[in-house]
């Protein structure tokens, strides 16, 4: 099980590591790394994003374990301030996650409970709407392993994974040879949906440009042809789509084998949001009467799926979640982070491994400037700049071992390249964790 | 020239390696302060790559760069009027709005802004 | 941590002991039970209680992607049962599928102290391992899907059955599992394959592959034996919840050929009737076969009225549930090894299906000469959550208030059943085996389901009462491992439970079979796959193969 070779003294090969960059979680990276400079200097099989995030992620000693207000202070001391912050605030709530161990995310929901704190995650503002979606209708879905295996048909639909998710094409659903799929590439028809035309629609069959904020509409008129309706010319008003190009993409739907939908933020974040994630759901639903039908939104951070699948079995609750009556509630809209931040209601702050300063709403940002904020990042963000405990740590799966789930909940093991001076998220929410416990039975 | 335009953040795989480098680092910077405006519009608009323009969404404004969106060359892309930039603290800027329309998300990918250019070059600097 | 302690003056039943209803001393030293304690020992007086060993499940859905996934989307239902932390436990969520720390706490409250997670893809062994580490108190297993494995189905095919059994060998030790699960074997092919068919007889062919389900059966069954795992093949009938399916049980209990085997939740496969008609009880068939055959042992899988949930890695059952009603329905496939299908349900007591599988489970029940080889369940959360054993205790012990429950159902469907016949009333000793030393025995936990020296300290104290559910419902004292943690029924303790494995013997060389496969048609590495110990801290139970 070693996938360590000593290759020369100080340069160390790791085979079958995992990159967490993306929600595809590629674990069969070969990562050369020098030990003395403590950096990777090759990573075969990694993606254009996976190579940037295996080079980019070498030690920089100079930085501060920790810093309050910006001056480098002790571990310890950074623990007691953050716990201190946590305990004496009214309303804290903790964000974030998506890029952090599964041992860290179920830590920091012990955190969360502890504190009757609001915990989210980044969920909230990339996938939330189809979990919400799949609150209310279900979902048809798969393994990756599946599709490659079988599905004859792939749709992306509002996402764009030849820039987002490069190796998702290329080593998952589209170009492999798969048991049902001998020829690869040409057993496949590959479908793009978008409101342009992106680097994936290079790779399509067929594209289908929908007018923004129309998705809904094209999803449903899908839905009426698949089970037996007519569409009128409304439709083609409405989506921009001509009607026949609408019929012969709902016929190509029904006749494959095994069909899959991925989709993007272009339905999550736009007209409909959840609305639109359960329509594609439902679409799926329908397609199951004709043929077999999945869909699988791309997820994009490494470990976002993960928030959600430790968030789900610690509370009963994907995302958007409140503790403070001494049990979980779940409500989107009123406890996760992007709403809680606009009314101006949080009072204290703790993110891990992620940067809303840098893509929140101004509103939000507005009010996450004012309170009192804790950040864990391995890198200096907008975030961690304006925190005032912000703790620098090491990188989950390039210093860091633990779990990960992939896009399709399949979890996936990190094998470490070198060691990091920084602690990891997990070693400094165990001791945060306890003085918060010490603090509160002080109280 | 001033024209109303739909602006949708997104994620590009330059974006992804410069956040790699580093969110404070130059490239990051000025990847997420690049907008990508149909050719057509450019034209229309008297707009060259590299132009400074100013985006306006509400009171916020912001002064970005532009540049021609690339379009596939195997199929008719018709979109014109919308403009593209990936997620950063410009389009965090222009995201004025907070409402989530009690879904936790807000509306991330559909930002009407008024868009103004070229800026002469001491407008663009101020 | 555990220091000594001595129960006395409460009523034991150790039916594996032959200890019924006694007034007697027990005396736990370091987690275990022991001959004597010193005299100044600390007591618990348990006058006017009963002792029992801890509750042992051997079939429930508790952890894994399938719990998870029903519990994430069904939120409408845990917002009406919040499950509030206290000093020493954590908040969680409560309803039909509660949160991993509630389910604990749950199970714990009623008196038990060892539950079997029943159906995970061995691709899933980390999400489920770390799901039950964070089930609090309970110790736990769990049970690795091989009927529907793509690999395996390869090897049958080709006949070459050694490589077959070094390959199951391989998977448990990989996915650290407790036994061999089979759903539907063969049936997610068809599903996954032929444009959501599915296969019903075990004598069909299995879509792409030149076997049948029969071969699938036989060869995981004795593979069980012959690896000598401590809890053999536990097997979801093919054809399940169709009418006139008995005969599929019927034949599946047939292929193990007199080898050791446990039908699950085998209520649903106990029907008689025409497909797509109404269903009729075979219950007596079933009853009268196991009876007969000392090989075969079977969990009920009880229907209760109310709230349920179908999860099952029978995919095509789900998706015929789900037209019942069309709500929303989940499925999952995961690649060459299963299926998945998720619905919220609901049984009825005016619904003649509902009622009928309802009387047939109790007919079994009533039916068992050997109470060792028919032991409780609900399949939670399929026939109901578990949180229902109470009241099916109840039950099986009061004929009277079994009648009084009978005269609310479909009485068509009642009258079609023996039940109003069957006058037997469980003893507590008969609750005692099947709800604690049954299972343990089936499952080969020796240490579990008794109170005689050298057990694990893993005990219950109910108030004596005479409402049978509400004595039940809330343990006065729970210890595990000699710990109190329950105490005049509030939590004063929150002890960590273990997780139990097999890790039978295999010859390495099947590693060179399996990872080409893994290359070509998986989508994560082959070294990637199997759990590194240092994932997880379980407890390797011996396996004792047939030489």
């Amino acid at each position: 099980m070693d996938s360590s070779v000593a290759a020369e003294p100080n340069i160390r090969v790791v085979k079958n590591a995992t990159c967490t960059f993306c929600g595809c979680v590629c674990d069969d990276m070969e990562l050369t790394v020098d030990l003395d400079q403590k950096r990777i200097i090759k990573a075969k099989n990694a993606c254009v994003l996976g190579k940037a995030w295996f080079a980019e992620h070498s030690v920089d000693e100079s930085r501060p374990v920790a810093m309050i207000e910006g001056k480098e202070v002790s571990l310890e001391e950074a623990i007691n301030e953050a716990a201190k912050i946590l305990v004496n605030a009214r309303f804290p709530i903790i964000y974030g996650m998506s890029n952090s161990t599964s041992e860290a995310q179920r830590e920091t929901v012990k955190m969360a409970d502890l504190l009757s704190a609001n915990i989210d995650s980044t969920s909230s503002v990339c996938h939330g709407p189809t979990g919400m979606g799949l609150q209310g209708v279900g979902e048809p879905t798969t393994t990756l392993g599946e599709v490659k295996n079988r599905a004859d048909m792939v749709v992306y639909w509002g996402c764009n994974p030849s820039d987002c998710h490069p190796r998702l094409s290329t080593h998952y659903t589209v170009n492999p040879k798969g048991m049902y799929i001998p020829n690869g590439r040409k057993d496949r028809t590959v479908i793009n949906v978008d409101v342009r035309s992106t680097t994936t629609t290079n790779i399509a069959d067929v594209f289908v440009q929908v007018k923004p904020g129309s998705d809904f509409e094209l999803l449903w008129a899908l839905r009426i042809l698949v089970r037996g309706g007519k569409l009128n010319s409304t439709f083609e008003e409405q989506t921009g789509v001509p009607i026949d190009v609408i019929e012969n993409l709902a016929s190509r739907l029904m006749s494959c084998n095994y069909g899959i939908l991925f989709f993007g933020m272009g339905l999550t974040m736009t007209r409909g949001r959840h609305y639109n994630a359960s329509a594609l759901h439902m679409l799926a639903t329908d397609l199951n009467e004709h043929t077999h039908f999945v869909v699988k939104p791309a997820r994009g951070h490494g470990n976002v799926t993960g928030a959600d699948t430790v968030m789900s079995w610690q509370t009963g609750y994907p995302f958007g979640i409140n503790f403070n009556r001494g049990y979980p509630r779940h409500e989107p809209g009123e406890f996760t982070t992007t709403d809680i931040l606009t009314r101006g209601e949080a009072d204290a702050a703790c993110i891990i491994a992620s940067d809303p300063i840098a893509n929140f709403a101004k509103p939000a940002i507005e009010h996450l400037k004012k309170i009192p904020m804790i950040s864990f990042d391995p890198k200096p963000t907008p975030t961690s700049q304006a925190a005032r405990v912000a703790f620098t740590t090491a990188c989950y799966g390039i210093n860091t071992p633990g779990t990960v789930y992939r896009m399709d909940d399949i979890p996936i093991p990190l094998r470490p390249a070198f060691e990091s001076p920084f602690p990891s998220d997990l070693d400094i929410l165990k001791p945060l964790v306890k003085r918060i416990r010490e603090l509160k039975r002080a109280q | 020239m001033t024209e109303t335009m739909l602006l949708v953040p997104m994620r590009t795989a330059k974006q992804g390696v410069a956040l790699n480098q580093g969110k404070l680092k130059d490239a990051y910077k000025r990847e997420t302060s690049t907008v990508e405006i149909k050719q057509e519009d450019m034209d229309r608009l008297g707009l060259k790559t590299g132009d400074r323009i100013r985006l306006r969404a509400g009171t916020e404004e912001v002064v970005v760069s532009c540049k021609p969106r690339k379009v596939s060359k195997k199929v008719q892309d018709t979109a014109t009027g919308i403009i593209f930039m990936p997620y950063g603290p410009t389009t965090s800027a222009l995201m004025t709005d907070g409402d989530t329309a009690g879904t936790g998300m807000p509306d991330s990918k559909h930002l009407i802004v008024e868009i103004e250019g070229p800026l002469a070059q001491e407008e663009s600097d101020g | 941590m555990s220091s000594a302690l001595r129960i006395v003056n409460g009523k034991i039943h150790d039916p594996a002991n032959n200890i019924d209803g006694q007034v007697r001393d027990i005396c736990i030293q370091d987690g275990k039970i022991v001959e004597s304690v010193p005299a100044d020992t600390p007591k618990i007086d348990a006058h006017g209680m009963v002792v029992m060993p801890g509750g042992v499940d051997i079939h429930s859905h508790i952890a894994g992607p399938k719990t998870n996934l029903a519990r994430k989307f069904q939120p409408e239902d845990h917002r009406y049962d919040p499950h509030p932390g206290t000093e020493f436990t954590r908040s969680g969520a409560g309803g039909i599928v509660p949160s991993t720390f509630a389910t604990g706490y749950r199970f714990a409250t009623l008196g038990y102290t060892t539950v079997m997670e029943a159906a995970v893809p061995p691709l899933s062994a980390r999400h489920v391992l770390e799901e039950l580490e964070d089930t609090a108190i309970l110790d736990k297993g769990y049970y690795v899907l091989m009927g529907n494995n793509s690999f395996l189905h390869r090897m049958l095919e080709k006949g070459r059955m050694e490589e077959f059994r070094e390959a199951v060998a391989w998977w448990l030790n990989a996915s650290k599992a407790y036994t061999i699960k089979l759903v539907c074997p063969g049936g997610d092919e068809q599903w996954k394959g032929d444009k959501n068919a599915t296969i019903n007889q075990i004598d069909e062919k299995i879509h792409s592959f030149d076997i049948t389900p029969r071969q699938v059966i036989k060869a995981l069954i004795d593979t069980a034996n012959d690896l000598g795992l401590p809890h053999p093949a536990h097997i979801h009938c093919n054809n399940l919840g169709h009418s006139g399916n008995y005969t599929t049980t019927l034949d599946t209990m047939r292929a193990a050929e007199g080898r050791k085997a446990h039908i699950t939740h085998i209520q649903f496969n106990s029907y008689g009737g025409e497909p797509g008609k109404n269903p009729t009880s075979k219950a007596k068939e079933i009853s009268d076969f196991i009876n007969e055959n000392p090989n075969i042992s079977a969990d009920v899988g009880q229907v209760m009225f109310g709230k349920s949930v179908s999860m099952t890695a029978d995919a095509p059952l789900a998706w015929m549930l789900r037209h019942v009603k069309e709500r929303k329905w989940i499925n999952c496939d995961t690649e060459c090894e299963s299926g998945c299908g998720i619905i919220p349900f609901e049984y009825q007591q005016h619904v003649y299906t509902h009622t009928l599988q309802w009387a047939i489970g109790l007919e079994l029940f009533l039916m068992a000469k050997d109470p060792w080889r028919m032991v409780l369940s609900t399949d939670h959360p399929n026939g109901g959550s578990f949180m229902n054993y109470p009241r099916l205790i109840r039950l099986l012990m009061d004929r009277d208030f079994r009648k009084q429950e009978a005269a609310a159902v479909n009485q068509k469907a009642l009258l079609s059943t023996s039940l109003l016949d069957l006058d037997r009333e469980y003893s507590l000793n008969d609750i005692a085996i099947v709800t604690r030393a049954a299972p343990a025995r089936l499952l080969g936990l020796k240490h579990k389901g008794h109170l005689g020296v050298g057990a694990d300290a893993d005990i219950t104290i109910y108030d004596e009462q005479e409402n049978i559910e509400e004595m039940f419902k809330t343990a006065r004292y729970v210890l595990k491992d000699g710990q109190m943690f329950i105490k005049n029924h509030e939590f004063c303790a929150d002890p960590v439970g273990r997780i139990f494995q097999v890790a039978p013997d295999y010859d390495k060389k099947i590693e060179d079979e399996i990872r080409p496969f893994f290359d070509q048609y998986y989508s994560v590495q082959f070294d990637n796959y199997p759990v590194f110990d240092t994932h997880v801290e379980t407890e390797i139970v011996p396996t004792y193969p047939v030489q």
